[in-house]
Parts: C-alpha cells; structure tokens; sequence
C-alpha cells in the first residue's frame, strides 16, 4: 500500500472568510484537518507602543481603532481604567448614556457577527438584513457623535457633550422594531436545515477546556459557563439593570449562535430600561484638575479656554500605581491594564484582547473536522483582527 | 455634424476608445480585500442601504477577476508582501484605491510596524479620505475613478498591443 | 485591606519566604513574588484558590528606574469566587528568562509568545516560542523603552512634544 502523507494548504491572509487578515496554515488529511497554525500581527500598528507617548486623553481615539466593530465598548473600557486610576466619580446621566451606548454597540456588533457567520456559511440574505438595522446604530452614532464608526464619544469623568433631544426617541424607536428583525433571521436560520447541518456539532469545546484555554465572553457561555463581568463585576452601573445571562448547553456553533441572539434580546431590555432611567443631569464630572471645562466656558471666558488648553495639550497628572478594568465587550473579556509613573503619560498601557484569546482555541475547536467546518468556527468565535494584532 | 445619419437613432458613432473606457468604467470589479475598520465601511457600502451593484461594481474574491484593488485600512510591514503578491495577480488593466486616512499617509499610527501610505508601494489612482471615510464617500471615490478610465486615451490600442494607456495632460 | 484577602493571608501561610511585596491600590491587590517561586506559587493558586481563568499575562519594561528591568504581570481571576488577583515578578535584563505558565494555564501559550516577541523575555519549557506578532526576521523588540516609537530606520518627526 502506498503510503499517505498530510498536505498543507494556505488559507489567508487574502480570504474572503477570514474576517480580515487572518492566515492560517493547514495540515490536511483529504479534506479533514490534521493541524492548524495560526499566523497573526498582520493589522499589528502599535497601540501600546503608541498609546506610551500620548496623555490619557489622546489614547481614546485609538481605543475606538481596536475592535472596530464595537468602538464605543473599547471606549468604555479604557475610560472606566483611566477614572479608577485618577478616581473620578461620573455623574448619573453620563452612566446611563454609556450603558445605551454600550448595549447599543453590543448589538452592532452582534449583527456584524450574525452577517459574516451567516455569509460565509453560505445564507447571503441574512447579511443583507444585518446590515440594513446596522445602518440604523450607524446613524445613532452619527447622531451624537457625529461620527459613524469612531465616535470618540465618552470623556474621562463622563461624556464629550449630551445627547441632541431626538435621541431618546430614535434609540426607542430602533429597540421597538429590533425584537421584530431578530425574530427574522430567526426564522431564516434556527429551524434551516442546511444551518443546522453546519452549526450542530460543531466547533465543541468542553466548560473546562474553554476555561483552561482562557475564553470568554459569548464563546464561553456557549460551553455552559455561567459568568459574565456586566453581572458579576459591575461596572458603571450594570448592578441597576435586570438581565438575563444566556448559556448553552452542547458547547457546539449552534449553542453560541443561540447565546449570541439572546443576548442580542437582552441588550435591547437593558437600553430600554436605561431609556426609563434617563433623568436631565450634568454629563460631566465637576472635577477641573482631570475633566475638560464644558464647552460653553471655554467660547465665553478666557479661563475656560486656558483650561481646555491645558488639559487637551498637556493633559492630566496620575498618581503612581497600576489599575485594570476588564468589562464585558461583545467579544468577551476586554481588559485595560495602565501602569503609571506619576506622569500624564502612561508608562505602560495593556490591552486585554478578548479575540486574541479567543482565537487560540481554534485548533482544538477545528481539528478532526473538515475545512468546510472551519470557516464556521472561525465565524463562531468572532473574531476581529484590530483587536487581536492591536 | 456633418454626419449622414441614414440609420436614424439605432446607431450611436463613437470611438472605440470611448467604447472600451465606457463598458471598464461600467463594469468595475474590486477585490474583497479589507484590511481594518475601513474594510467594515466598504462591507457597508456594498451592502443593502447603499448597494454598489447598481453602479457595476461587484466585489470579487479573486485577484484575478478583478481590475480594481481598494485598500481599505491600515498597512503594515508584514502585510505589505502580501498585498504586492494580491496586485501582481491582477490582470491589466489596474487601478489602486486608498481608501482612509491609514491608507492616503499612515493616519495616527506612526509607528514602528506601519507603512506611511500604500502609495510608497503601489501607484494609488484615488485617494480617500476620512477615518473611516463615509460609504458615500467611497461611492464618490469610485465614481471619480469612472470619470479617471473615461479620460483614457488608447486603451483599444492597448487591448491589442499597440502603445500604452495614456491620460492626456489638463489643457 | 490587602492583608485580609483571601489570596494574601493563604500566600503568606505557604510561601512565606518568597513574597516580595503586598500593595493595595484601588481596590486591586499586587502581591510581587519572586521569579523562582512563581510556577509553584501560580499552580498554589489555580489549585487550592480556584484562581482558574488566566486573564492576561504580560511585562512592563522599567528601564532605567528599577534595579530589576522587567516586571511579568500574571492577572488572575476566579470564576467561582469573582475576584481577581494580581501576581508580578521581576525579571533581569542579564537573566532574561521565565519559565513558562503553560502547564498551569493553557492560555499562556500565545500570551507568552506576544511578550517574547515584545518584549524579547524568553519563556525556558515553552514549547512553540516563535515571533507572534512581528515578521519572523524582525530585529528588536518594539515595547522596550529603548525601541524608537517610529522604528530604528526612520528619522522620528520632531513637530510635537511626544
């Protein structure tokens, strides 16, 4: 008998399914997979680096770079590490937005996941439909930020400006209807069998694998895992807000595709009842040694002009000492470690990737099964590639 | 005109020229090719609230259907081997987008590992600018690409190996 | 108070000796170890301390202001008890080398290959420590302090303080 050998197949890092930059090298039997290899840092720009030589304030705009499919969560992430570090309280209102905010992005998110996934399995209408209510978070974004995708939106010690007066009534309005299209890719994908063909199965990994591997997030409440920072570690006031936490059961593509959608649900309860705790209020921390002036002050006094000069050029001194803040962005866990030197730079800014992670568990999620498979964990594990090369 | 038109409406005169620019211009098909946040805002424009279709434009998976490469995000050291590969692969004729701020001149990422704009490798047609630039305003990066391969002189000649592709001088 | 943590008083019971350091700051507790107990100190606490989600692994270069001039940072996390802990240890420039977390915790793997390939810290046991991040025939390490931000070939742009 002649003697079989393993061929090695490159995927990437110019594929149409590896949701940007991704290369992964194959080793396969037939079409069934032998070995994985990963090979990433082909989006690598440098933040940490970068984020050393810039005071606090000017690293958020490259926060929103980095998981560029929830901007508003990296943002959220590194202003609560920053107002931990310099102990800044943030006034009700400013919490309350960021939390709209933030479910709002967690379900932009989502639907950017839903689409791919559902595009690289091969179900083109879906992606269609996710992108149209995209569309509709884009233009609440725009709404406030003025920006579609970079919003740059919170300020350490609360918000940049408040919300324009249509924007309760256009994020209502949006979580009115959202119920609505989710129920549709439902009925396009829960019950089809050609998804079910491709979802069930696959992709399993145990709770305790999951763990030791290091996953979070949706990846690792579809394994079983009950856990979920939003809940467990409030931040920003979540502990106000009722919510259920989804977990699977069968730790397979079909169960994290469930979780996902729930929470997707859940997200639209939590916005809702933010809309109904929404009270008139400063959205700005009283705090000059930190915060910038509000705007009026620095067109009308010359004082409030040196202010926002002086904190936008210079920036604002931390105390020495180290703090992390992880919150629970759309993909998992994603942590901001600052070390600061008593500087207004930091000496060293950490970003907790939750794809990076995340990915790592690709090839005990794919080996064994076929490349066909593949696209799908890839797809299930949602990754994006400005967060896991930074 | 001058022109005898004995066949009424049904014959348009033109040049061939003209004729091969029109149906290149009508019938543009990018790479699928994102890069960062940019490749999100041309998922966007390709997808229904702004649906490039309606202008020709269809994405296309392999370097060797299509005829135009968007560079849509940020390029570092590491990838730059890999989209001169992508390029290379590309049929003549050719046209190079750079789209986004990281893509026109490195944007905020001076860094170490990042490239200061695709033009130090690749000869960009159009510039876009913005952070990530609006789908309308890729659209109108792509349109002022149309209008580019109108101006093309020769490219009949070029189809059948005579000379090269020219865009004369602005009188 | 950091000497009532759960982690704290269990550490002090056992490895005595090689605690270097207890810090308590904003809320967030530090203890620093010792570089030769750290495998040993790390297993203590995923196996009797439920410390079970490795959350990040990563260094600090503090060239020119400490004595030792690396600092690993292991961030820990129980998912039954909802805290977090966070264990540092320093690391010399002359004896550049750690063993590695990975028995301990799976996801040490790639988190380690990132320092390496950073910060230029080898990791003796790793099984795969190849560049992860940076092309395999780069020269340097980017996240030392003495790495040039724009990169060793180019002339860096003087038009702003930073």
């Amino acid at each position: 008998m002649a003697a079989t050998e393993t061929m090695t197949l490159n995927m990437g890092p110019q594929h149409p399914s590896t949701h940007g930059v991704l290369r992964l090298v194959l080793e396969l039997d037939g079409e069934v997979i032998v070995k994985v290899t990963p090979h990433i840092g082909f989006l690598h720009r440098g933040v940490e680096k970068l984020s050393e030589h810039r005071t606090y304030h000017q690293i958020l705009p490259l926060t929103d770079r980095l998981d560029y499919l929830a901007p508003m969560s990296n943002n959220l992430g590194y202003i609560l590490a920053v107002e931990k570090l310099m102990a800044v309280e943030v006034p009700d209102r400013a919490e309350t937005i960021r939390i709209i905010m933030a479910e709002l992005t967690r379900l932009e998110s989502h639907l950017v996941w839903i689409a791919c996934h559902a595009l690289d399995i091969g179900a083109m209408t879906v992606f269609i439909y996710a992108f149209r209510e995209r569309e509709t978070v884009m233009e609440i974004y725009e709404l406030i930020s003025g920006a579609r995708m970079t919003s740059n939106f919170f300020r350490v010690g609360g918000l940049s400006q408040d919300v324009p007066d249509e924007f309760v009534k256009k994020v209502s309005d949006f979580i009115d209807v959202m119920p609505g299209y989710l129920d549709q890719y439902e009925g396009l994908l829960t019950t089809n069998p050609i998804w079910l063909k491709r979802t069930v199965g696959n992709g399993v990994i145990s709770a305790e694998d999951a763990i030791d591997i290091g996953l979070t997030g949706p990846a690792l409440r579809g394994s079983g895992v009950d856990w979920d920072l939003r809940r467990d570690n409030p931040y920003s006031g979540y502990e106000k807000y009722q919510f259920k936490v989804p977990t699977g059961e069968n730790c397979d593509t079909f169960d994290r595709y469930k979780v996902r959608l729930i929470e997707m649900r859940e997200a639209c309860k939590i916005v809702r009842q933010a809309l109904d705790r929404l009270t008139p209020g400063p959205v700005l921390a009283d705090c000059p040694q930190v915060c910038y002036p509000p705007k009026e002050n620095v067109y009308n006094s010359i004082e409030g002009l040196i202010h926002h000069f002086k904190i936008a050029s210079e920036g604002f001194v931390a105390p020495e000492g180290e703090v992390y803040q992880g919150v629970e962005a759309p993909k998992g866990e994603l942590g901001f470690y600052i070390v600061s030197d008593g500087g207004n730079m930091p000496e060293r800014l950490r970003i907790r990737p939750p794809s990076f992670v995340n990915l790592q568990a690709i090839e005990q999620m794919s080996v064994g099964s076929m490349i066909a498979d593949l696209v799908a964990v890839i797809g299930t594990l949602d990754i994006v590639l400005g967060e896991i090369d930074r | 005109m001058g022109v005898d038109n004995p066949l009424g409406d049904n014959v348009i005169t033109t040049s061939l020229d003209l004729l091969v620019n029109w149906s290149r211009k009508s019938s543009i098909w990018p790479m699928t090719f994102g890069l960062a946040c940019c490749a999100i805002e041309m998922m966007a424009t390709g997808a229904s609230h702004n649906d490039l279709d309606r202008f020709g434009i269809i994405f296309r998976a392999s370097p060797r259907q299509s005829d135009c490469i968007i560079i849509a995000g940020t390029v570092t050291k590491k990838m730059l081997p890999v989209i001169m590969t992508v390029y290379e692969q590309m049929p003549e004729p050719k046209w190079v987008i750079a789209m986004g701020a990281c893509a026109c001149s490195g944007g905020i990422f001076d860094t170490y590992s990042v490239v200061q704009g695709i033009d130090e490798a690749l000869p960009v047609d159009v510039y876009i600018p913005g952070c990530p630039p609006r789908p309308e305003a890729l659209l109108f990066g792509l349109l002022k690409l149309q209008d580019k391969i109108m101006q093309e002189r020769n490219s009949f000649g070029n189809a059948i190996g005579l000379g090269e592709r020219y865009i004369p001088e602005a009188a | 108070m950091a000497e009532n943590n759960r982690a704290v008083v269990k550490l002090k019971e056992t490895f005595a000796a090689s605690i270097i350091d207890v810090v308590e700051f904003r809320g967030e507790v530090t203890v620093t170890v010792a570089k030769n107990a750290i495998i040993e100190i790390l297993s203590f606490l995923k196996q009797s301390l439920q410390y079970n989600l490795l959350t990040d692994l990563t260094a600090v270069d503090y060239l020119g202001k400490k004595e030792e001039r690396f600092m690993m940072v292991y961030l820990l996390y129980s998912i039954p008890n909802k805290d977090r802990l966070r264990i540092k240890t320093p690391v010399t420039e002359a004896d550049c080398t750690i063993p590695t977390a990975i028995p301990v915790w799976k996801t040490a793997n790639w988190l380690e290959r990132e320092v390496f390939d950073l910060f230029g810290i080898t990791f003796s046991g790793h099984p795969d420590l190849r560049r992860i991040l940076m092309t395999d025939d780069w020269v340097g390490h980017p996240l030392r302090k003495d790495y040039p931000l724009q990169g060793p070939d180019r002339e860096p742009y003087k038009g702003r303080l930073s």
